[in-house]
């Protein structure tokens, strides 16, 4: 059971209050897209042991879309940041690399 | 003649704390960027709240929302006319007014325990809910927020089709006997 | 034989006799005993049989740990199986019942087992039951239903008679476990001003302390007890619940609760257990340690008993469980009892003390006090069968000649293992001390919270002080050490202060005697619950089982309700010696909350009848239901189905709505639809990418269908969009569909189209919606009054604004029934009046109210498609042959490049075609359309599938939708759809046109 800070409105909303949206950052593919891009696009997502980016909607509150950045085996939360960008903050990086100096990245 | 009728129609509970059916309010959802809400809040003569904020003067309320939606609460016959007046003062720039009466209810609940009822039902934290403030949460299985009126009487709000199952909720929850003691 | 006894009983309150029964039998006890006190007060040492063999089995334990006297609570609707007599609160007229007992506790059938118990080892079920297949049904499992499982389910008729409820809290440190330990971090915690609350499992405050004695800040424990409780109640910024306890430690904080509120008074009103869902910030488990017994031959026997909890009874509740103890341990802690027991004038046989030599202080209060203490010593049998008489003694080694005591309870004593249980539900890790022979919780490997840092802290006996001046210091730390991290200060006020106790170390004894041979290892039980003894451990370690969370499930050692709390380091250790490896490296099966069973009642909380699920009603669901309305749920929303009237059938009412609607007017509920609220100056771009039409160029005033497509290219949604103003549409959606549809739209406009200028509003729940469908129907809103609904004034697909029977209103001129029809959109608070007024000025054309079913119907005779019948999220539009509804102008749209996917555009896709049965009949709901041969696994070979089949009483017979493999280009063909009887029959059904009903779209455009 998470807490998780939405950034929009400074809860630190139970879990309950929110609703997963799966990762993050993801590149739309449209018409024009080759099938492997689209496919890709569609159904290929990564499923880190670690580092993880996800999209989170305050679902029982302002009903923003928010992402987390996130460590899927210890549940650190590194942080949680607006939706509008496409990729993460340098803060965000700054604190994940803080706490994972070897971090290479997310594929 | 005007004849609305909420979902609850002067519903009341008289247990370890009081749940009425406060009736028929006025809201109007205002959608736009800082300039639209400060607009919004100045033609209502109101202080734009900040975030989580709810203010009010006289029968007026207007709540933030979220970053880009306002919620004014007012006498119920006066939205319309009101919305009027808002779509108005905010003229050409990019906004949502919309009446929105009919969607919600809102429940009062009051007594020396009334918070009690509440804690029962809400995962947020009641202690850190400030005078003024409005805490969009989860009631039980439904979105809802409230909002303290004085000590001892807070506000309830929620979506008109689940008024029964939210009033249901807050007198089952604030049955003689189950008073948690705090 | 156990029985009360004067001066003594700190909990009890000889003035309040309650009355209450055990297997029918009449009993009295006092307030404040368990129920298992109050057994032995009356003399009642065998409470149960042992789960496999049927063994009589007495109380061992004191609390939670208790594997034994398991008891069926309460009759009826209030029958609780597998209550611990140890934790059950006494109340007047209380109903027990021992369990696993056939036909009586007294004389057993089951117990034969333990005659042929050499043939019942380790895994038995497994090697047992293997074959002959038949013999399971026949032999065993009647048989082992008859005999295993422990208590009775309660009757599935019945229903729980109590409520119960949740409470969230949410603190800066919550201290579990309200002994001295736990009180003294949480008054450490207190001063430091964080924000603190404790739970305590018992009834009472202070733990073990007052019973094991000693000294505290100059008091007596009590004393201090009482005080420092006191000082934390006066505290505004603390909160104590006692019975209540910590069930499990969670994610970032998340800590469940379970009080146990009324209990003692059924039937009051209150709820009966309250689960409290806790977030702190920082959590300190003072959950104490659970003393493990000693594994010696025949220590089942009622009447062998941890040491500590023979002294729980004497002190806490004046029951003395023998006359003539004799103690064994490898500890010094069991002097404890020994003493006690001499104070109170009950005789002691001896002390056994494994060790070689006895020097603590205890000992010598021991031999001062003139009891015998034997060192070296084991119990080398028990004697007695249903309770125990004496024992023999010999060496540890079991060399020496034995020696036989007379004695009616043996106290054993095997050394404390610190309550991990907590500190392990999060991640918490573990390091074994030798020396001490437990498991401690280590902490430089702490559950971590969402910070990263350490959130969980031990205290006093939890991490493994068993002495109470070790004990308070670690406790006063931890709680200090709470509160700065969970941002409060650190108190410099001194720790409370207890005299050093010069302790002697204890000596691990695994098995006595230590030489013990099968024989003996047959009868030292580890796990009392689940009859698991040394020999099964062992045989299990032979038979090549090295992981310990295997053998737990080969041999069950550890199961069940107890879960291990008594035999599960023992069990490890002997593990360990049967695979020749020191302990920590077998370790520890995992810790899983709940630390003990808590009710489902309780999980449930307020969610059960009429709050089970939050029900949503339209403005005029009172009205169909004093009508008689027959519901249908869809979603967490209540439809009106049908309207039988008396003496009709659902389906009479249904086939009745029709025929009157198409005849003259009806009326439908739709207030559940979708409203949709899309404005702004990128409105009409981001239209044209959430449907596959072009909606930017519907005229205003005007309404147009549209169809919504996921990201894969599969029919989502679809409905009536309304073009409202130049930058503005309303959206219809489905029922089910409005808050997914809004949800949809708010993700692609915040997360990846965040700068086009676009506002939406759910406003579903702002609008009641009324349809008005049929002939008549025109003349029925003439009637309302205060509009032009002219055939000029509002043509087919447009709307108005206006006042409608004095209501605002809006009218949207749409059909969904083929039907001349209007929707009617009011301010939901107006609803019902609107329904009424409708009612009223339909009653000269009998307008007819219609419920889903009805519309349903009448959608699939003008060969309309609904979500969810002829979609299921593997359908595509094209499927639907709804091409015309896809734009072609259109770049993109949601959806559009997914159904240029090669198995998108598949030729053998199946699509829709209208079904004419031969022979008028109805095909079965989701029947198959087979063709020719088999499939891979000799099942016929499908073709095609019922999408939507109705008996139409506008036609008088069946009609149907289906998907057709290259349906459209088989028009007139006869294809087959297998009944669904199991006969292997077919109904012949032509493939045809999907519109049954005025095919020129005539009835509607009038």
């Amino acid at each position: 059971m998470l807490i998780l800070e939405c950034p929009y409105c400074g809860i630190h909303a139970d879990e309950t209050e929110l609703e997963n949206g799966g990762e993050a950052h993801l590149t739309r593919a449209t018409v024009g897209a080759s099938d492997e891009e689209f496919e890709s696009y569609l159904f290929a997502r990564a499923n880190p042991k670690g580092v993880h980016f996800e999209r989170w909607r305050h679902a029982y509150g302002c009903g923003k879309w928010f992402l987390a950045a996130r460590d899927t085996v210890t549940l650190e939360v590194f942080a949680t940041y607006c939706a509008q960008t496409s990729e993460p903050p340098a803060e965000v990086l700054k604190a994940i690399r803080a706490k994972h100096p070897d971090w290479e990245g997310s594929a | 003649m005007s004849d609305p009728v909420t979902a609850t129609r002067n519903a009341r509970f008289e247990g370890f704390a009081t749940v009425t059916d406060t009736g028929p309010r006025g809201m109007i959802s205002i959608r736009g960027d800082a300039k639209v809400c400060a607009a919004a809040a100045k033609t209502l003569g109101l202080a734009l709240p900040g975030p989580r904020a709810i203010t009010a003067k006289g029968d007026l309320q207007l709540a933030w929302m979220s970053p880009d939606e306002l919620l004014v609460i007012c006498d119920y016959d006066r939205a319309p006319e009101l919305a009027e007046k808002l779509e108005k003062a905010v003229g050409e720039n990019h906004s949502l007014v919309a009446v929105v009466s009919d969607a919600r209810m809102v429940f009062r609940v009051e007594g020396d325990r009334a918070d009690e009822v509440l804690r029962k039902l809400v995962p947020a934290d009641l202690d850190a809910l400030a005078p003024g403030e409005m805490r969009r949460t989860r009631i039980a299985q439904v979105a809802g927020a409230l909002w303290m009126v004085e000590t001892g009487c807070y506000e309830v709000m929620c979506f008109r089709s689940v008024g029964v199952y939210v009033f249901d909720l807050l007198a089952n929850a604030a049955q003689h006997g189950a008073e948690l003691s705090l | 034989m156990s029985h009360r006894i004067d001066d003594a009983g700190r909990l009890i309150d000889r003035t309040r006799r309650l009355r209450f029964s055990f297997d029918g039998r009449p009993m009295t006890g006092y307030a404040g005993d368990t129920l298992a006190s109050a057994l032995l007060a009356g003399g009642q040492m065998m409470v149960g049989r042992s789960f496999k063999y049927h063994r009589p089995r007495g109380v061992v334990a004191s609390g939670v740990e208790e594997p034994n006297a398991l008891v069926n609570l309460g009759s009826g609707s209030r029958l609780e199986p597998n209550q611990r007599a140890t934790t059950t609160a006494l109340f007047d007229r209380l109903e027990a019942r021992s369990q696993n007992v056939w036909p009586s506790l007294a004389f057993d059938i089951g117990a034969v087992n333990q005659l042929i118990a050499r043939f019942l080892p380790a895994g038995f079920y497994y090697k047992t039951f293997m074959f002959p297949r038949v013999a399971w049904e026949k032999l065993f499992e009647p048989f082992i239903r008859q005999s295993a499982g422990l208590g009775r389910a309660p009757d599935p008729e019945d229903r729980d008679a109590d409520r119960y409820e949740y409470t969230y809290h949410h603190t800066d440190v919550l201290v579990i476990g309200g002994g001295v330990a736990g009180l003294a971090a949480a008054r450490a915690a207190a001063a430091g001003g964080a924000k603190v609350m404790v739970l305590e499992q018992e009834r009472h405050w202070g733990g073990r302390a007052p019973v094991d004695g000693g000294e505290i800040d100059g008091l007596d424990p009590d004393a201090w007890v009482k005080a420092a409780v006191d000082e934390l109640e006066a505290n505004d910024n603390v909160t104590l619940r006692s019975a209540t306890m910590g069930a499990g430690v969670y994610d970032h904080g998340y800590v469940l609760g379970y009080e146990r509120v009324a209990d003692e008074t059924p039937g009051d009103g209150r709820p009966r257990h309250r689960l409290w869902r806790i977030r702190a910030r920082q959590v300190v488990t003072a959950t104490g340690a659970l003393e493990r017994p000693l594994s010696f031959p025949g220590n089942d026997v009622p009447g062998v008993m941890l040491a500590a909890a023979v002294r729980d009874y004497a002190v806490n509740y004046g029951v003395a469980v023998g006359r003539r103890a004799l103690i064994v341990t490898n500890n010094d802690d069991a002097y404890r009892t020994a003493l006690t027991l001499s104070k109170l004038g009950l005789e002691v046989a001896g002390i056994i003390d494994a060790r070689p030599a006895a020097t603590g202080a205890l000992a010598e209060a021991a031999r001062a006090a003139g009891l015998r203490v034997m060192t070296g010593k084991a119990i080398t049998g028990v004697k007695g069968r249903r309770a125990v008489t004496g024992a023999t003694i010999a060496n540890l080694d079991g060399e020496g000649g034995e020696e036989a005591l007379t004695c009616d309870i043996i106290a054993m004593s095997g050394g404390w293992s610190p309550v991990v249980h907590l500190w392990s539900h999060c991640g918490g890790k573990l390091s074994w001390d030798a020396a001490a022979a437990m498991f401690r919780p280590d902490p430089a490997r702490p559950p971590r919270g969402a910070d990263g840092a350490a959130f969980v802290h031990t205290a006093g006996a939890a991490t493994g002080h068993m002495s109470l001046s070790e004990g308070l210091a670690d406790a006063h730390a931890a709680g200090k050490a709470a509160a700065k991290a969970a941002g409060a200060k650190a108190t410099r006020k001194a720790a409370p202060k207890a005299p050093e106790e010069a302790q002697q170390p204890l000596q691990p004894v695994w098995i006595m005697p230590t030489n013990a041979g099968p024989a003996k290892r047959a009868k030292m039980w580890l796990d009392y619950q689940n009859d698991v003894k040394v020999s099964d451990v062992q045989l299990a370690a032979q038979e090549g089982y090295q992981s310990v969370e295997h053998t737990k499930r080969y041999t069950t050692l550890g199961m069940a309700t107890d879960q291990g709390k008594l035999s599960n380091i023992n069990g490890l250790a002997v593990l360990s010696d049967a695979l020749g490896q020191p302990i920590p490296q077998t370790g520890t099966t995992t810790f899983r909350p709940p630390y003990t069973p808590i009710s489902m009642g309780a999980i449930a909380g307020e969610a059960r009848g009429p709050l089970f699920q939050p029900l949503r009603r339209t403005p005029m669901h009172d009205m169909h239901e004093a009508r008689g309305v027959q519901w249908e749920p869809v979603g967490h929303w209540r439809r009106g189905y049908a309207y039988p009237k008396s003496g009709e059938s659902v389906d009479e009412a249904v086939n009745r709505e029709i025929l009157a609607t198409r005849a003259r007017v009806g009326m439908l509920d739709a207030s559940t639809l979708g409203k949709i609220l899309v404005k702004g100056p990128d409105a009409g771009r981001f239209m044209d990418m959430l449907y596959t039409n072009m909606m930017s160029s519907l005229p205003i005033g005007k309404c147009r269908y549209g169809l919504m497509c996921s990201e894969n290219g599969f029919l989502s949604d679809d409905g009536v969009v309304v073009r409202l103003s130049e930058d503005s549409w309303l959206c219809h959606t489905t029922t089910g569909g409005a808050d997914r549809i809004h949800g949809h739209m708010e993700d692609w406009l915040q997360c990846e189209w965040w700068d086009w200028k676009v506002y939406t509003a759910n406003l579903t729940e702002q609008y009641a919606q009324i349809a008005v469908a049929g002939p008549k129907a025109r003349e029925v809103l003439e009637a309302l009054g205060g509009m032009d609904v002219s055939k000029e004034a509002m043509p087919f697909m447009t709307y108005a604004d206006g006042v409608l029977a004095d209501i605002p209103a809006r009218v949207f001129r749409i059909s969904f029934t083929g039907e001349l029809s209007f929707e009617i959109a009011v301010p939901a608070h107006r609803g019902s009046e609107m329904w009424a007024a409708v009612a009223k000025a339909g009653a000269p054309h009998d307008i007819t109210p219609y419920g889903t079913e009805a519309m349903h119907i009448m959608r699939a005779e003008k060969g309309f498609i609904m979500i969810g019948d002829e979609t299921d999220g593997t359908v595509i539009p094209q499927d639907l042959g709804l091409h015309w509804a896809i734009s072609k102008k259109k770049d993109d749209y949601l959806g559009k490049r997914a159904q240029e996917r090669s198995h998108m555009v598949d030729p053998d896709r199946w699509r829709l075609v209208g079904l004419r049965t031969l022979d008028g009949s109805v095909i079965p709901d989701g029947a198959y359309a087979v063709g020719e041969g088999l499939n891979a696994n000799g099942q016929r070979n499908t073709i095609g599938r019922v999408t939507s089949t109705y008996y139409s009483p506008t036609l008088a017979k069946g009609i149907a939708m289906g998907l057709v493999r290259h349906g459209p280009e088989r028009m007139g063909e006869v294809i087959d759809f297998a009944t669904l009887d199991g006969t292997g029959t077919v109904i012949k059904a032509e493939i045809c046109g999907t519109c049954f009903y005025d095919h020129e779209g005539a009835k509607a455009d009038v």
